[in-house]
């Protein structure tokens, strides 16, 4: 199979000249002897051992403390490309939303027959308990991380939604400091546009969903499981970056009409949550009962205008893997336009043709869980055994509404240091979407990279590592 | 009819707690068969915290009650005026959709012999059928209070055949739902007479979706609809996400001193 090269646009690596995002980058590497790079990538672990960024793998019994992997040589899109994936991605934000909010109100796009209703009301996703309740500004994911492969210079496809609480954003920030800190003058030859005021507009993008009874200047916090959690890292990297308090459910009590935080001050009042723990845990009052890390009473607080939850309680149902297939559909139905984006073609196991077929060529296809997530449960056909083919087949028969399929990709290739010197390996992007009062886009994203030749799995937790993105300004 | 009710919850507490926080659904509905003349929940030293209506067109009061406490006292007093709708929820405004209540819950998941249960009914239309399958749970669930618990399945329940009025609840809504039908848990209370045991008086019954009607009730601890007898407070997915009253107490010593509940209800037919 052939792929697209980013950096040389031939099929595997095979152009000689670099396409002109890529231009400068072939001078570097030129100037870059071995020893200088083994060096570097020596720098950079030490760094990120030193500020602590490391990521616990689920399952895998391994170091809790396991770095995830930095590669040096960035990944990088031209301004034109950037545009055209930004108009997307917003176009996409803005209809995951839309649909939220009517999919918890009157239900138009049901009615319309544009989505099944088990679909949606019956997802393990779909909350009850916030049915006919707007959030303000009526948002309910606040933070979109779309995930995006490319297949040729002009081929996006969206691989997922992610509209609960996206994770990585912290890579995103922390490898473009890295970048800046090991290679200055990398800066200073190309036209990179900025990630660090992503905090500060996330900031921004939190007090702009205020609650209605907030008077004043909203104080938000960043609400953690705890030190256990894999991305607790990132919560107090973000806790930090944008001033704000880091807090467990312990901390926050619920008084009255409003949640406080214990301080050494006395109680304070919290306005807005940004949570990161799933909606089953933030409060046994309302959803399960044994949760030791939520706030009890937090929901009749959020329900009755006293403090914003993002992302809102209920958000998922808009980001599995089966409703994927209708966010084309949301597009058309609630903003009136064509998706600038694709979807994958993916097939539903739960609808007997589609099983059919995918039952039929297992061996071709990608097939993943519906509530799956970080590349746990799924099967890789091409590169699978004949053994693995069939479990996962007697998987899918047992049932199949809980899988989906789609073909596999080619995703595109970045040059990436490995043992030999440069390879092609294969990426994807997750950039982060920020929806409040406005829609925002920080030029940049979390490039991940299977580190393994030949690999297409990008995720952390299946020996994926990081690259910078950057956005050249036009 | 003109009920009155007087419902009084009791928590006690071995060692005294720092605090509690309560989320009530306390309030009769609004709908046709039945009217509220007046309606007062009181909290000993509660605060009251936020107050909405859900998407199930419930009445939901939030409570803090700081500490410390050794006791909780939650007094619900009220007179409805009631009449009989043959079970018919009519003029009740709410958002959720029916089909979201096809989903389960641990309390009212499939069984065999639920499916079993389900399957053996029979009825031309939708109506009849909801009648069968509420007729075939007072069948098979006897009426015996102490039988069973609060986190009894629907499934251990019809195993055991025996129960309350909440495990034929959850036996119904667990019947409906595999003959897809939207089905739900109702929290009310009941006018059973005069010489009935006070407890009796909080109950618990169905309410089944039926397609050209809305959404009906079936009591299968009577053997009927509910009628002018009945006050409907809230429903939900199961008894859990229905109750009257959620809580929790803060605080170490809630962690490990030792909790009691006492509650009374009486229902009255009022004098007119």
């Amino acid at each position: 199979m052939g792929y697209f090269d980013e950096m040389n646009g031939g099929a595997n690596g095979g152009g000689s000249n670099a396409r002109p995002p890529y231009a400068r980058l072939g001078d570097w590497l030129q100037s870059m002897p071995a020893e200088l790079r083994s060096l570097k990538q020596a720098e950079a672990e030490a760094l990120f051992r030193r500020i602590g960024i490391t990521f616990a793998v689920y399952g895998e019994g391994g170091d809790p403390d396991r770095l995830i992997p930095f590669d040096m040589f960035p990944r990088v899109f031209s301004g034109a490309e950037w545009a055209r994936l930004e108009r997307g991605i917003k176009q996409r934000a803005r209809a995951l939303n839309a649909f939220l909010v009517d999919v918890y109100g009157r239900g138009e796009i049901v009615r319309a027959g544009r989505i099944p209703a088990r679909l949606v009301y019956q997802n393990e996703a779909y909350e009850k308990a916030v049915a006919g309740f707007v959030p303000p500004k009526g948002v309910y994911s606040h933070i979109v991380g779309i995930d995006i492969v490319r297949t040729g210079p002009d081929e996006f496809f969206v691989l997922e939604d992610n509209c609960r609480t996206p994770s990585g954003v912290s890579y995103m920030l922390e490898s473009r400091e890295m970048m800046m800190r090991m290679f200055p003058s990398l800066f200073r030859e190309n036209r990179i546009q900025p990630v660090d005021i992503y905090p500060d507009k996330l900031r921004r993008t939190l007090t702009s969903v205020a609650p209605q009874k907030c008077n004043g200047a909203p104080t938000v916090v960043i609400l953690t499981p705890g030190h256990f959690n894999s991305a607790y890292y990132e919560h107090s990297f973000l806790a930090d970056l944008m001033g704000v308090e880091l807090v467990e459910g312990q901390d926050l009590f619920v008084d009255g009409e409003f949640v406080y935080m214990r301080t050494t001050e006395g109680p304070k009042r919290v306005d807005v949550i940004y949570r990161r723990i799933d909606d089953a845990f933030l409060d046994p009052l309302c959803f399960r009962p044994d949760s030791m890390l939520g706030v009890p009473g937090l929901m009749d607080v959020y329900r009755s205008g006293g403090v914003t939850i993002c992302s809102a309680p209920g958000a998922g149902v808009a980001d599995d893997k089966a409703v994927y297939t209708y966010v084309p559909e949301m597009v058309r139905f609630y903003l009136g336009e064509e998706p600038i984006l694709q979807n994958v073609p993916t097939w539903q196991c739960g609808k007997p043709d589609d099983l059919g077929h995918v039952l039929a060529n297992l061996a071709e296809l990608v097939v993943k869980e519906v509530h799956g997530s970080g590349g746990y449960g799924m099967l890789v056909g091409p590169k699978s055994t004949a053994e693995q083919i069939e479990a996962f087949r007697a998987k899918i028969s047992a049932n199949p509404a809980n899988y989906i399929a789609q073909p596999t990709l080619s995703l595109s290739t970045v040059p990436t240091f490995v043992e030999e010197g440069v390879a092609p390996r294969h990426v994807d992007l997750r950039p982060y979407c920020l929806v409040g009062e406005t829609i925002e886009l920080v030029p940049g994203g979390l490039t991940r990279v299977a580190l393994r030749e030949g690999s297409l799995v990008v995720n952390s937790s299946q020996g994926g590592g990081v690259k910078d993105t950057w956005v050249l300004a036009e | 009819m003109r009920l009155s009710v007087d419902h009084v919850t009791r928590y006690r507490f071995d060692r005294p707690v720092r605090g509690a926080v309560q989320s009530h659904r306390l309030m009769p509905s609004e709908c046709h068969s039945q009217r509220v003349l007046d309606w007062q929940v009181e909290v000993t030293g509660g605060i009251r915290g936020g107050r909405f209506r859900d998407g199930a067109g419930d009445r939901i009061q939030g409570w803090t009650i700081p500490g410390p406490l050794a006791e909780i006292v939650v007094t619900v007093q009220g007179t409805v005026e009631t009449v009989d709708l043959a079970g018919v929820l009519r003029g009740h405004r709410e958002t959720v959709v029916p089909d979201a209540y096809l989903r389960d819950t641990p309390l009212t998941a499939a069984s065999v012999a639920l499916a079993d249960l389900a399957a053996a009914a029979q009825g031309g239309d939708m109506l009849s059928l909801a009648h069968a399958l509420s007729g075939a749970v007072t069948a098979a669930i006897a009426y015996v209070p102490g039988a069973t618990e609060a986190q009894t399945t629907a499934a251990e329940a019809l195993a055991k055949g025996e129960g309350v009025c909440q495990d034929q609840a959850h036996a119904l809504i667990a019947c409906a739902r595999l003959r897809a039908i939207p089905a739900r848990y109702v929290s009310g209370y009941l006018f059973a007479g005069s010489t009935s045991p006070p407890q009796q008086a909080a109950h618990a019954w169905a309410e089944l979706h039926v397609a050209g009607l809305g959404w009906v009730g079936f009591d299968p601890a009577n053997a009927c609809c509910p009628d002018a007898r009945y006050i409907r407070i809230g429903s939900g997915f199961d008894a859990q996400d229905a109750a009257f009253i959620r809580g929790v107490a803060r605080g170490a010593a809630a962690a490990e001193g030792g909790e009691s509940l006492e509650v009374a209800v009486a229902v009255h037919a009022a004098e007119q």
